[in-house]
């Protein structure tokens, strides 16, 4: 019925050649959780639809010598919540994606695809801000890397220049001592988009802060890092001092709307509740308390 | 429980309908299809409220593999002026609910439908239709809508004489309030608000329907009611019943909004049209926009006490949105909120208001619901200033049999006291609850109670016994939730057969009598009523077969378990006959064996419910979760108490869902903005703990069985416990449904 | 008009079929291989009464591509029971009453059994949240939760 094409490419470097070549009429495919939606909804109407899953670059999960870890864009959170290390060393970012959707959902989902759909309130996005992920992105010039915070613009918006394809991300070695924690507020406890969401990750060592990074969903119109935030709990012993300095700076980041969703009152609020509790969890997991 | 030692009935045996459905094999409207079938879609109105000025159709009709494309011009249309009334419904607003006519009056009304040879195409079509729309202000909420200034949804609407989006008054009026409120030691007075809350089941409406070229039209689709579905679609399409056949398929629930139609008929002049089968599908983005939901209200309740408690007058004013269309369920607060109650003085008014939303349909206990929440929240705060128990304070008003409710019924036997009794004794009411469990969480527990009509009606009932000796039943209503389990069991005992000879199932409307909607708790009530009596004529047919085999009276067999026998010595030594045996020489003694019975069914007396819950409330956040939930109800008899308890489970799942998380809400322009399950948020399996259901078998003197309705009540009390309990957490009262996070945190922050 | 030929197993059986590349697995399991026990509530993933499983992996079919399916093993509600054997599952929901319309049912089973595999001891809650993709309107899931502790303690016990 329709003209639509279907590619699967098994390299990066094809992928790449077919989608330049669609210019801008081609959708990537990863898990199809939300392209699939939008498709049957007619916010997509793609004419040329790339499974990048048979790309094992893309579906790959490996840690380094040095401790990093690669995660391919199209990894499901049902696969990265089987690998038998990533969980122990990212509790906070395996956390945050494995809130996105059913059990159902995430068979499919990818943390690439979370992040390319641009949504402000994507739950693995504040998670891979505060773990200072890096991203690796391959186009028709060629790879370039991007911090995760820069690569939302806006609500459905992305700093992919054309042609563009997320390969997968990059999670910095982990010093000792460190944890991350990520939490979402939803009105029911499963299904339902965030209404804020705070991830938060902590480097301590005697008791004290010494590296932090906080990240903020659904409260502005891009997932935001709350460099004032992480400043307030660097140097602290996280007494209730640093703690609600961190908070009000969270409170005093968001830029939110009021939607179906949530209100800015109440969006405003919580987000300085949620990182009180992240960074609580973070700080057990940094001193090995949990 | 069960005072009778009975074989089957009360047993929890494995519904009839259950293999087919835990293998994928039971066949729901939209698993059916047709040879040389085609796909319908409905264009829907973007805007809330609009005239139509015109309407093309020439671009869409020439778009290759298009079939047909109706319009309003292609239903029968009833005019504004005369009432033609089926049931409960207005053939005035029913025509113009499934496709719009003078004005579209919701976003998402229908305003045209296209059949083409795959849904894509006809999807394409409906986008080439071109509708000439006067865009005209529209008005949403019920307090806006009754405002003077409000546009006006329908000009031959009057409220006072005036031109009004009020379309109905129901007034109903016990004693005198005013002298009764002046006796009273004590009265408060609250206002509440509502939000309209969908039924959600699961599968959205669809049909298949066909129109042969002798004119015989085939609807195959899920309704609670083939005869309903018959009944609207003959009416709305001018063709006359005995030429439609509505094939009942298994329904993915309906909780009320399937008992009525918005595909039958347009899919019926689709096929007509095209001389083609045409199937229609609902996406669930139109399942919430054009379906559904129950009225959200605005409602006062005053309820005046003396001193020890006893309640001396109630007033009830309910303001309901209706939709686009009237028909709100003014009837479920009006005649229920005060009715478990023996008071003398009461005055219960309800207003029908009219907004650009989609037309309500039944949900669970039409309306009865928002009038508790009111109600019983207002009891909870009298027993709180009088310093009294909550459950204490309803029993000393239970209300007395041969009591008369302000809807006018004569109440029998009342077995509200029991219920109330159940959960006062019950250890979740009596466990002492930890109030404060850490920093930042505070718990809570709260009680209602609630109180349903129930229904008899119109049921249908055939018993075949089979050639081989085995039990076929049809009976001619959608079982939504187990009654052909409930059937099997009392056709079991009835018979004194095994459970597995015997075949269930539902009829189309060719091939049964005509049967009532399956609503307002009736189903199990009226089928077993009638298959009752079908069975004691079956009974006596085989006890006058085994007596003319034994060549003695009729009078000198006995049916008992499962076989004929001689009464006694003095009625002859013979062997006894089983339903074999008989079957074997139907024929060569008088022909098959069956009998149908056909019965308006009365003896229904309402159903009442009382509930206990505690809740625990993130201070922080302002989330609500139940922790514990206790539901008490007089179900008279419980013929399957595993779809009994499910029903008590299901309406409290339900209910919850409706006092915390569900709602529907409107943008600025009038759009439904969260027209799908992500945004609505039912509850999903690890929101809710499980439900305890306390059935009460209190038989109903008037039933064969004892059976009572149950289906509606567990709905009722939910909303009022949940907010009860909120308010014994944190001290704080709540007046506004539902009690999501934010509107839970503005109060904590006061 | 560019139809794809997918080649693929479903339930055990190899099947092919043509689809379109933007239909869904969910809608050529109900129209064009009328296996229509998968059951389409929302078409957005969040009902779950699509749910099959996809190489062993429980996920809705109405967010998979049927042209994404060629070389894989799907299975579907109606692959649940071996013949007339229902599974384990099956049995305890029709003995336990865990169904009431039934419509939610099969994606209820197949999500259900995908935990029991992965997970023979789960704990309420655990069932709970592994279900909270599955919407049921008529139970209050009261008693599908129940029926799968049950099912998982029988299974345990005759392992």
């Amino acid at each position: 019925m329709t003209d639509i094409r279907y590619l699967a490419p098994p390299t990066l470097d094809e992928a790449v050649r077919a989608f330049a070549a669609a210019q801008g009429a081609a959708r990537i495919l990863a898990g199809g959780t939300d392209l699939l939606v939008q498709m049957r909804n007619g916010m997509a109407r793609p004419g040329t639809i790339i499974d990048i899953k048979k790309i094992p670059e893309m579906t790959s999960i490996s840690e380094a010598a040095d401790g990093s870890f690669w995660v391919g864009a199209a990894v499901s959170g049902a696969v990265l919540a089987e690998h038998p290390r990533f969980g122990t060393v990212w509790p906070g970012v395996l956390e945050a994606i494995n809130l996105i959707g059913s059990t159902q959902v995430q068979g499919r989902a990818s943390a690439g695809g979370n992040l390319c759909h641009g949504s402000p309130a994507a739950d693995s996005v504040p998670a891979m801000v505060a773990a200072g992920a890096v991203l690796t992105i391959a186009g028709p010039n060629g790879r370039r890397t991007l911090p995760v915070e820069a690569f939302p613009a806006g609500p459905g918006r992305t700093n992919l220049a054309a042609g563009e394809i997320l390969v997968g991300f990059t999670l910095p070695a982990r010093p000792a001592g460190s944890g991350d924690a990520y939490l979402r507020m939803i009105p029911r406890t499963e299904m339902d988009i965030a209404v804020v969401g705070v991830g938060v990750s902590l480097t301590m060592a005697g008791g004290v802060v010494t590296a932090a990074r906080v990240g903020l969903g659904a409260a502005a119109p891009t997932v935001l890092l709350v460099a004032d935030a992480a400043k307030a709990l660097v140097g602290s012993k996280l007494d209730d001092a640093a703690i609600n300095a961190a908070a009000a700076a969270c409170s005093a980041a968001c830029k939110p709307i009021d939607d179906k969703r949530g209100t800015i009152v109440y969006r405003t609020k919580v987000a300085a509740v949620l990182l009180k509790r992240a960074a609580a969890i973070a700080a057990d997991r940094a001193q090995g308390r949990a | 429980m069960n005072a009778i030692d009975n074989k089957w009935i009360g047993k929890r045996t494995i519904r009839p309908d259950g293999a087919d459905k835990v293998t994928g094999r039971a066949g729901y409207s939209a698993d059916h299809s047709m040879p040389g079938m085609i796909w319908g879609r409905v264009l829907r109105s973007p805007h809330p409220h609009a005239v139509i000025r015109g309407i093309d159709t020439s671009k869409a009709e020439a778009l290759p593999g298009v079939k047909a494309v109706v319009t309003a011009k292609d239903i029968v249309n009833f005019p504004l002026d005369k009432s033609v009334m089926l049931g409960i419904q207005d053939m005035r607003w029913m025509c113009r609910n499934v496709m719009a006519r003078e004005k579209t009056l919701f976003h998402g009304h229908p305003v045209a439908a296209v059949a083409a040879i795959s849904e894509e195409v006809a999807e394409a079509a409906c986008k080439l239709i071109e509708v000439d729309y006067e865009v005209l202000p529209h008005v949403i909420e019920i307090e806006d809508a009754i405002k003077p200034d409000a546009p006006i949804l329908h000009d031959f609407v009057r409220h006072e004489g005036k031109p009004s989006n009020i379309a109905t008054t129901m007034v109903n009026k016990l004693g005198d309030v005013d002298a009764g409120f002046a006796q009273a030691d004590l009265i408060i007075e609250r206002s509440f608000t509502t939000r309209p809350v969908h039924q959600g089941y699961i599968e959205p409406h669809a049909c298949t329907v066909s129109y042969a070229a002798d004119g015989r039209v085939t609807i195959w689709s899920s309704s609670q009611g083939q005869f309903m579905v018959r009944a609207m679609t003959s009416l709305l399409t001018g063709i006359p019943q005995s030429n439609i056949r509505a094939i009942p398929a298994e329904i993915g629930g309906g909780f009320g909004a399937k008992t009525i139609i918005y595909l039958e008929p347009v899919a019926v002049m689709l096929a007509k049209k095209s001389g083609r089968p045409v199937k229609m599908v609902m996406s669930r983005d139109e399942v919430f926009r054009a379906t559904g939901p129950t009225s959200g209200s605005m409602s006062t309740v005053k309820i005046g006490v003396k001193k020890d408690g006893s309640i001396v007058a109630a007033q009830g004013t309910f303001y309901l949105q209706a939709g686009g269309l009237p028909g709100s369920p003014l009837r479920g607060p009006v005649g229920c909120s005060f009715s478990p109650y023996n008071i003398e003085n009461v005055l219960s008014v309800g207003y029908d208001v009219v907004s650009n939303r989609s037309k309500v349909a039944a949900y669970r206990a039409p309306g009865a619901p928002l009038g508790a929440y009111a109600t019983e929240c207002v009891l909870d705060e009298i027993a709180e200033a009088l310093g009294m128990d909550k459950l204490e304070l309803r029993l000393k008003n239970t209300a007395k049999p041969g009591g008369k409710t302000v809807y006018g019924a004569t109440l029998g036997a009342i077995t509200f006291k029991e219920t109330v009794e159940a959960i006062k004794n019950h250890p979740h009411y009596t466990a002492p609850l930890d109030k404060n469990p850490s920093k930042g969480v505070v718990r809570g527990r709260g009680v209602a109670s609630g109180f349903w009509f129930n229904a008899g009606g119109e049921s249908s009932a055939q018993l075949n016994i089979t050639e081989d000796g085995n039990v076929n039943v049809t009976t001619g209503h959608p079982d939504v939730g187990g009654s052909r389990a409930s059937i099997a069991n009392v056709t079991a005992e009835l018979l004194g057969i095994d459970h597995s000879r015997i075949s269930v199932l539902i009829g189309d409307t060719s091939s049964i009598g005509f049967s009532n909607l399956t609503g307002g708790s009736r189903v199990t009530f009226a089928s077993a009523m009638v298959v009752t009596q079908s069975a004691e004529k079956v009974i006596g047919q085989l006890k006058e077969r085994a007596a003319k085999i034994w060549k003695i009276d009729p009078e000198a067999v006995i049916w008992d378990n499962g076989e004929a026998r001689p009464a006694g010595p003095n009625a002859g030594q013979f062997p006894p006959l089983t339903l074999k045996d008989l079957a074997a020489k139907a024929n060569e003694m008088g022909g098959p064996i069956g009998a149908g019975v056909q019965l308006n069914t009365t003896g229904a007396d309402p159903g009442f419910a009382t509930h206990c819950v505690d809740v625990e409330v993130d201070v922080d956040l302002g989330i609500v979760r139940v922790l514990r939930y206790t539901a008490a109800q007089d179900v008279g008899r419980a013929l399957h108490p595993d779809y009994v308890e499910g029903q008590i489970q299901g309406g409290v799942v339900q209910g919850i869902g409706w006092a915390l998380s569900e709602e529907y809400l409107y943008n600025a322009k009038g759009q439904l903005d969260n027209a799908s399950f992500l945004d609505y948020r039912m509850p999903v399996c690890s929101d809710v703990p499980m439900i305890e259901p306390i059935m009460l078998e209190i038989p109903n003197p008037k039933h064969p069985q004892g059976v009572r309705g149950v289906g509606e009540a567990p709905i009722v009390p939910p909303l009022a416990a949940i907010a009860n309990a909120i308010h014994d957490a944190l001290g704080k009262r709540f007046y506004s449904l539902p009690m999501s996070p934010p509107k839970v945190l503005a109060v904590i922050d006061g | 008009m560019a139809k794809l030929h997918v080649t693929t197993t479903i339930n055990g059986e190899p099947t092919e079929f043509l689809c379109d590349p933007s239909q869904s697995m969910l809608d050529v399991l109900r129209n064009t291989l009328g296996l229509t026990g998968s059951k389409e509530g929302c078409g957005t993933g969040d009902c779950g009464s699509c749910s099959i499983t996809l190489d062993g992996r429980l996920t809705c079919s109405c967010l998979v591509l049927a042209a994404e399916v060629g070389g894989r093993e799907i299975t579907t509600i109606e692959g649940m029971a071996q013949g007339d054997e229902l599974h384990p599952l099956q049995q305890k929901f029709l003995e336990m009453a865990a169904l009431q319309c039934g419509i939610c049912t099969p994606g209820v089973l197949m999500a259900a059994r995908a935990l029991l595999e992965k997970n023979p001891d789960p704990t309420e809650t655990e069932v709970r949240f592994w279900l909270a993709g599955n919407l049921c309107r008529c139970t209050g899931y009261d008693k599908i939760v129940r029926a799968v502790l049950e099912t998982a303690a029988e299974m345990r016990s005759a392992a």
